[in-house]
């Protein structure tokens, strides 16, 4: 399992792997947000969490097809199968990679990015928090979806219908935490609830990827 | 490891291609498999490696015991040969891969990057894997394709050598590999009625 996360965020490392690309597309989409909605710094700092969350959901759905795809269409992905390794480790192994390469950049970065958009001095930590607690959700579910949708040609439409809707209470919460903590309310439920949608996806997905691959690889 | 397969069926998307299937494949020997394209040889080596259910019938031993080789090669362009071998090495647990270097002559090849290779250095590459896996049963699928007559013919002495160390394998090729090992026409257990109702 190991070697698989390791090979795997070496891949993403690699020309072509496709690691700057969600890191890119979130600087892009946060850079043009003063320019659509004006640079009322009043309007900024309140919309801020929510655009930096939305951000980081967007850019993290980019590279969810390679999660799979690449494997299947290689071999790779057969021979996995009949390895030593059981196929619910491979996907664990597989999303944590993805996470280190996409959801936990994101988390960094958006403290920086904060700055482009005026967010208030407490909500950089906050951001940093929800998003490291959050991102792993968005790679677990992402994994399902690229798991469902391994077999298809050009199955990057379908992915993103089928992951969006699961991502939406992940947001919500996210969101939630950071505006509240910001405002200075108690942010202690919504950052409980984030923290339960990652944990619950963490125990439960790799078994339903697993047996989507299963039925995919027939 | 002696193969034992009895009364099996295959179906491959819905479609039942092969029934009543049974052979034995002892320890020490292979089994070559014939038949027209689409008569189902590679979902029966898909079958034995595990990674579709039979429709019927049974396969001894389990798929733990199964390396499967197809026709892609199971290689990542982006990591140079030499980590492409490591990679599956760390994956079935073992350490030494310099006899499967040395018996598909990849010296020469460790630190390029696998996507620069030719498709039959490629092949070699995939088929060196087999040597990592440590299995006793090898399924092959067209293993030959696009090598030369020289590595075929390293390839027929790796093969041999497996057969010698008490291991077996079940091989769909069209390429005489100088096994003398028996053949199996699959045209005869071609199945007869094709459609099969359950959803499985």
């Amino acid at each position: 399992m190991l070697a698989l996360f390791i090979r795997d965020i070496r891949l993403a490392m690699r020309a072509g792997g496709g690691f700057g690309l969600a890191l890119a597309f979130f600087l892009i989409l946060v850079t043009l947000v003063p320019f659509g909605v004006g640079t009322d710094v009043a309007v900024l700092s309140k919309i801020a969490p929510g655009i930096l969350w939305v951000g980081a959901l967007l850019s993290s759905l980019l590279s969810l097809d390679r999660i799979f795809a690449l494997d299947r269409e290689d071999g790779t992905l057969d021979v996995l199968a009949t390895a030593p390794i059981p196929l619910e480790g491979v996907v664990i192994a597989k999303a944590a990679a993805h996470w280190v390469t996409t959801g936990l950049p994101l988390a960094f970065a958006a403290p920086a990015l904060g700055v482009l958009l005026h967010l208030p001095a407490p909500g950089h930590l906050w951001l940093l928090i929800t998003l490291a607690i959050g991102t792993p959700a968005l790679s677990m579910i992402g994994a399902f979806g690229a798991a469902l949708t391994v077999g298809l040609k050009r199955g990057g439409l379908l992915l993103s219908l089928l992951v969006l809707p699961l991502y939406v209470p992940t947001l919500i919460f996210g969101a939630e935490t950071a505006a509240r903590a910001i405002a200075g309310q108690a942010a202690t439920t919504p950052l409980l609830l984030l923290a339960g949608i990652t944990l619950g996806s963490v125990a439960l997905l790799p078994f339903a990827s697993a047996a989507v691959l299963r039925v995919n690889l027939r | 490891m002696h193969l034992t397969v009895s009364k099996l069926g295959v179906a491959r998307g819905g479609v039942r291609l092969l029934e009543g299937l049974s052979f034995d494949v002892p320890a020490g020997t292979a089994l070559i498999l014939r038949g027209p394209n689409g008569s189902g040889k590679t979902t029966l080596l898909r079958t034995l490696a595990g990674l579709q259910p039979p429709v019927g019938g049974q396969i001894a031993p389990g798929p733990d015991h199964m390396a499967y080789s197809a026709h892609a090669d199971a290689i990542k362009a982006a990591l140079t040969v030499s980590e492409n071998l490591a990679f599956w090495a760390r994956v079935f647990g073992t350490s030494d891969f310099e006899p499967a270097i040395t018996a598909f002559r990849l010296g020469a090849l460790l630190d390029r990057p696998a996507g620069e290779l030719s498709s039959g250095q490629k092949r070699r590459l995939g088929l060196a894997r087999l040597m990592l896996t440590g299995r006793p049963i090898w399924c092959l699928d067209e293993p030959t394709v696009s090598l030369d007559a020289e590595a075929v013919a390293w390839f027929g002495d790796v093969v041999r050598g497996h057969l010698q160390t008490g291991g077996s394998a079940v091989i769909a090729t069209h390429i005489d590999l100088r096994l003398a090992a028996p053949e199996l026409d699959l045209a005869a257990f071609k199945a007869r009625v094709p459609l099969i109702d359950q959803a499985f």
